[in-house]
């Protein structure tokens, strides 16, 4: 490299701040469309297990009676599929992943009706 | 004549984070040979098709190579296509086409930097990698993840890119292919890497053809083949013509692969141009029945993948043959002969992948 191109690389590199992201005092924007945690909308759920068949890892599990929606995060793969075949839309993937946790539990959500 | 010696290299290695064991037949500094032993991570992905029926088992191949991870799901999925006869909508083969791009950028670029780093070229492996990152953001923005792409599917591709993003990508990249080149140039006009690397790790063209090498490795050594002259996923529509060196060393290999980065951008650029609107996939009912051999051309070199299914939605056999482990007796080869000190230079011109050769 030639001295002129050495003296110009430097100077850019003065005045232009650093290429990484200041994480975590800058938070980080994920894209639209990221495949993060998978959500539950669960008032449109119909409890009709379609996700619970197609999901490649078998994290879903769903029970009709009680009726109940049930997600292994640590098997979840984020591959969208479940969202693409929910008959009632009511998937979907956040952007953001699922917090980092020690131990292997399930995330439940259940729709018994308020005694 | 000197004693010999046997000095055992990998499967952990300071310079190579691939898990390969070598050892190294050695007389003074010379090697005079390589005997190599793989299986450290066998994973048996292949046999996992007894388990997952054949459309799940599009993320599994995903996930045989985390680098050209899409290009594994694109070649399953086209292999199970030409079983099923489906038929591969326009837009959705030049998608395809375009994530197998970005992929062999980004791959190439890993390598560069890992390359650079082996002989403590640190600065390059650190300009490289942050090049590396601009391109995994376009793969997150327009697929929804950096590493899996998740968005090869049976019968076409499971997102679309809008046309307002495609322009904003195709800003960015033309951006990128400019700092590619000025990084690319650094290092292929570098005194010191020059040193290192002509005539080092010379592999003939006879040789490479009669020990089966593919890929860069292949071109290198003046062997224009190339899979993606065989024109699948829209590589006939774009004009496709293979980069060949003639000289057979490192140096020759490391050019092949700087000149295909370069070469991708250009692809993706004419891709976007001749791109029409139209559905991205059609639906596959059945399943499929009969056998299939499917070729492609991934960063490090062809790979194949051999289906055979029985009418059930489960296959009976899936086999793949993935390039690192074709390019394994060639690089036995090109070791031979050379200098300790210049092993970990020669082994990473083949720019090995040993997890998706063990599968
Ligand atoms: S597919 Fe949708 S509606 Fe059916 S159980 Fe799953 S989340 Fe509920
Ligand atoms: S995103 Fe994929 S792995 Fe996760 S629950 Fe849905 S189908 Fe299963």
């Amino acid at each position: 490299m030639s001295l002129m191109g050495f003296a110009k690389v430097v100077l850019k590199n003065l005045f232009t701040g650093p290429v990484t992201e200041k994480y975590p005092f800058v938070p980080k924007v994920y894209p639209q469309g990221a495949r993060g945690s998978v959500n539950i909308e669960l008032a449109k759920c119909i409890f009709c297990g379609i996700c619970q068949k197609k999901c490649p890892t078998a994290a879903i599990v769903v029970t009709k009676e009680p009726k109940a929606w049930e997600i292994d995060r640590l098997r979840c793969i984020s591959c969208n599929y479940c969202v693409e075949v929910c008959p009632k839309k009511c998937l979907a993937l956040d952007t953001k992943y699922a917090p980092v946790t020690i131990t292997r539990t399930t995330d439940k959500f259940s729709a018994q009706p308020v005694a | 004549m000197s004693e010999r010696t046997i000095i055992p290299f990998g499967p952990q290695h300071p310079v190579l984070p691939e898990p390969i064991h070598l050892d190294l037949v050695v007389e003074d500094e010379k090697v005079i040979e390589a005997i190599p032993s793989i299986g450290f991570i066998h994973r048996g992905l292949e046999r996992l098709v007894e388990k997952k029926d054949y459309v799940d088992y599009v993320y599994v191949a995903e996930r045989i190579c985390g680098i050209c991870s899409f290009i594994h799901g694109l070649t399953y999925c086209m292999a199970i296509e030409e079983l099923m006869k489906v038929q591969v909508p326009d837009r959705a083969q030049y998608l395809r086409l375009i994530w197998s791009e970005l992929s062999r950028i980004h791959s190439h670029l890993l390598w560069l930097g890992l390359t650079a780093d082996s002989f403590g070229f640190e600065s390059m492996f650190m300009q490289s990698w942050r090049l590396r990152e601009y391109i995994l953001d376009i793969i997150e923005e327009t697929t929804g993840g950096r590493v899996i792409f998740g968005s090869a599917k049976i019968g076409g591709v499971r997102r679309d890119i809008p046309l307002a993003k495609m322009d904003e990508i195709m800003k960015k990249m033309r951006v990128y292919r400019k700092d590619v080149a000025a990084l690319c140039e650094q290092f292929m006009k570098d005194q010191t890497v020059k040193h290192r690397m002509r005539g080092v790790g010379l592999l003939s063209r006879e040789d490479a053809i009669s020990l089966g090498a593919v890929g860069p490795m292949l071109r290198g050594s003046g062997v224009a083949q190339d899979i993606r002259m065989t024109g699948y996923s829209g590589y006939d529509r774009i004009g496709f013509t293979p980069i060949t060196e003639t000289a057979g060393d490192c140096y020759a290999r490391c050019m092949v692969r700087v000149r295909e980065m370069d070469a991708s951008f250009q692809m993706i650029e004419r891709c976007v141009e001749q791109m029409t609107d139209g559905p991205i996939e059609v639906k596959v009912t059945g399943n499929p029945n009969g056998e299939f051999f499917m070729r492609s051309e991934q960063p490090r070199g062809e790979a194949i993948y051999y289906a055979k299914a029985n009418g059930t939605k489960f296959l009976s056999r899936l086999r793949v043959r993935t390039p690192t482990f074709a390019n394994i007796p060639p690089l036995l080869t090109a070791l031979a002969g050379c200098q300790l000190a210049d092993v970990p230079v020669i082994v990473l011109t083949i720019d090995p992948c040993i997890s998706c050769a063990e599968r």
